[in-house]
């Protein structure tokens, strides 16, 4: 069994490397620790959710509950991911292309919403847009919800999805340089031919992993969200939402399943997510092959 | 003339570039981060001292709300520390050797980033709970997790385990072999090499790590709150006094103890920058 673990690093045969035995026990308690940690509360999931059979399961999905606030949770993402998109790639293009004062501050506050905790960024939005919030009183004047609303619910999750894509694309972009779009722009291309051309075809992969990721936390949002949607039933109550009020309504199978499903999407997450970093690893290697 | 151009350029705001979009970029950013991020954050720090100082003090020194903090910053350390030790040993496998699977165990390490916070709460609860899968092993040894604090720390440690797997592990991987060699040739054994060699090149990543797994299990919610059984005074976390707070309408009192775990986190952030900053300048030098 030994025999199957290798180091990672070439010369096998390095002179006074630990002992295949302990190799072993390492690598062992290394996927101990992962099973206990991670793959139970995993596999614990899906087991609950079909504890009492498929019927049940689908019968536990098939509601209108569930179907509202998986409507729901699809929209939210579909607003907020887009949105941070559209920032990230101007973000980027901005830091990565020009040279300008305060850049650094600009990049240090793009990640501010990692630093804050989700309950905090919802309760940032209630102090603008709630009852008693700088907004509040005009906006009940004129009859606009944003706070127990779907607006705040949108607003919540582009806050915690936020930095997401920009993260991917300023560091890529700013080791690509700008030669190839300065080429492109003494060719005679416009801004939008340099764009769509060049630019995109570039960054398509960190800015695909970047998606991946907001789309994945969009779906996933919880502390943020469950402060600014006041838990209306069929109006404002998201994926997750709907497993803790199902989950504190003893409503446990229900609960199980539709977390299930939240965990179904975390999983194909992760196997999209590894399979960029592979695919990447690979064209990078094969242009490094390339130039040697 | 080169001269005066030189004076021109360092008082225009960006250097010139033959590249389009300039100001629609940089305009768009400012006005997103602005509304977005900006604004709020100014608006909530102001709202919370809107009854003066004085008031904010009185909110954030109420015995449940210092409970609350005392109970959060406590288990949010024990559980940074606890992933700090496992992720260390995780991070360092992955790094070094080649195993069948291995490239499933690295992806799933991202799991928690990728499984929405309810979920794992939910998930974690059941386990623990006295008929649990894990949770029946340990209570005839007499361990209680769920609705204790144990349970807390638990939950933080699982949400923060990547920040501390993903930050040691390319620094694991891409240290120098010859420096290991060195090592050997001097005649070290395998203990020394690692405790006198590897670990200090991997220590400031392995703080780094363990201080991003602190800030965000300081600010966790989600997970948390299934497990923690939410008893004031003995396992209540501050961020579910921010919702229970709101729920009662006391917006005050909401605000001051967000703006205070805003500021617990916006420490942890700068002492980072700080070391890191620290650590560049000190790189620099040497080489």
């Amino acid at each position: 069994m030994s025999a199957l673990i290798r180091l990672r690093s070439k010369e096998e045969s390095k002179p006074g490397l630990p002992a295949t035995t302990a190799r072993l026990a390492l690598v062992l308690a290394a996927v101990g620790l992962v099973i206990l940690f991670l793959v139970l509360p995993l596999a614990s999931v899906f087991v609950q959710a079909f504890a009492k059979g498929w019927q049940v399961y689908v019968a536990a999905i098939h509601t209108a509950e569930i179907i509202e606030a998986l409507k729901l949770t699809l929209r939210v993402a579909a607003i907020a991911v887009p949105l941070n998109v559209v920032f990230g790639i101007a973000a980027s293009w901005a830091i990565a292309h020009f040279d300008f004062i305060g850049k650094k501050l600009l990049v240090s506050l793009i990640d501010i919403p990692l630093a804050v905790s989700p309950v905090v960024a919802g309760m940032m939005y209630v102090e603008v847009f709630g009852l008693h919030g700088w907004l509040g009183p005009w906006l009940s004047d004129h009859n606009l919800h944003v706070i127990f609303a779907i607006p705040g619910i949108v607003l919540a999750t582009i806050f915690v999805t936020f930095p997401f894509v920009a993260r991917e694309l300023i560091p890529f972009m700013q080791a690509q340089g700008s030669e190839e779009e300065q080429a492109a722009v003494v060719l005679g291309a416009g801004p939008a031919s340099v764009f769509w051309r060049v630019t995109l075809p570039n960054i398509k992969w960190p800015l695909l992993y970047g998606t991946i990721l907001a789309a994945a936390r969009s779906i996933g949002e919880f502390g943020a969200v469950s402060v600014v949607s006041g838990h209306i039933r069929g109006l404002t109550v998201t994926m997750p939402l709907a497993v803790e009020m199902l989950y504190n309504e003893f409503n446990f199978t229900a609960a199980f399943a539709a977390a299930s499903l939240l965990s179904l999407a975390a999983v194909i997450t992760l196997i999209v997510k590894k399979a960029i970093e592979l695919s990447t690893e690979y064209h990078r290697s094969k242009a490094e092959r390339e130039s040697n | 003339m080169t001269e005066l151009a030189q004076k021109q350029r360092s008082w225009t705001l960006k250097q010139p570039s033959p590249l389009p979009g300039f100001g629609l970029s940089l305009g768009y950013t400012l006005l997103y981060l602005t509304a977005i991020v900006l604004i709020p954050l100014v608006a909530i720090v102001v709202r919370s001292l809107d009854g003066g100082t004085a008031a904010f003090a009185h909110a954030i020194e109420a015995p449940r709300v210092a409970a609350a903090f005392r109970v959060t910053l406590e288990s949010a350390l024990l559980a940074s520390l606890l992933a700090a030790s496992y992720g260390f040993l995780i991070a360092w496998v992955l790094a070094r050797y080649d195993f069948p699977g291995r490239r499933i165990v690295d992806a799933l390490i991202d799991l928690p980033f990728a499984l929405p916070t309810a979920v794992a709460g939910i998930s974690l609860t059941t386990l623990y709970s006295p008929n649990g899968w894990i949770g029946s092993h340990l209570e005839p040894l007499g361990i209680h997790i769920v609705f204790r604090q144990a349970g807390i720390v638990l939950a933080m440690s699982f949400v923060s385990l990547p920040f501390v797997v993903r930050s040691v592990q390319p620094v694991i991987e891409e240290l120098d072999p010859a420096m290991e060699e060195a090592a050997i040739s001097l005649g070290a054994n395998d203990w020394q090499v690692f405790s006198r060699v590897l670990a200090p090149a991997a220590l400031p990543a392995l703080v780094t790590g363990t201080a991003l797994a602190f800030a965000r299990a300081a600010g966790e919610y989600g997970s948390v709150i299934f497990i923690a059984g939410n008893m004031p005074m003995k396992t209540e976390i501050a961020a579910l006094l921010v919702v229970t707070k709101l729920e009662e309408f006391d917006y005050a009192g909401a605000s001051a103890i967000a703006v205070a775990m805003l500021a617990i986190s916006f420490i942890v952030m700068f002492a980072l920058n700080l070391l890191q900053w620290k650590l560049q300048s000190r790189k620099g030098v040497r080489t």
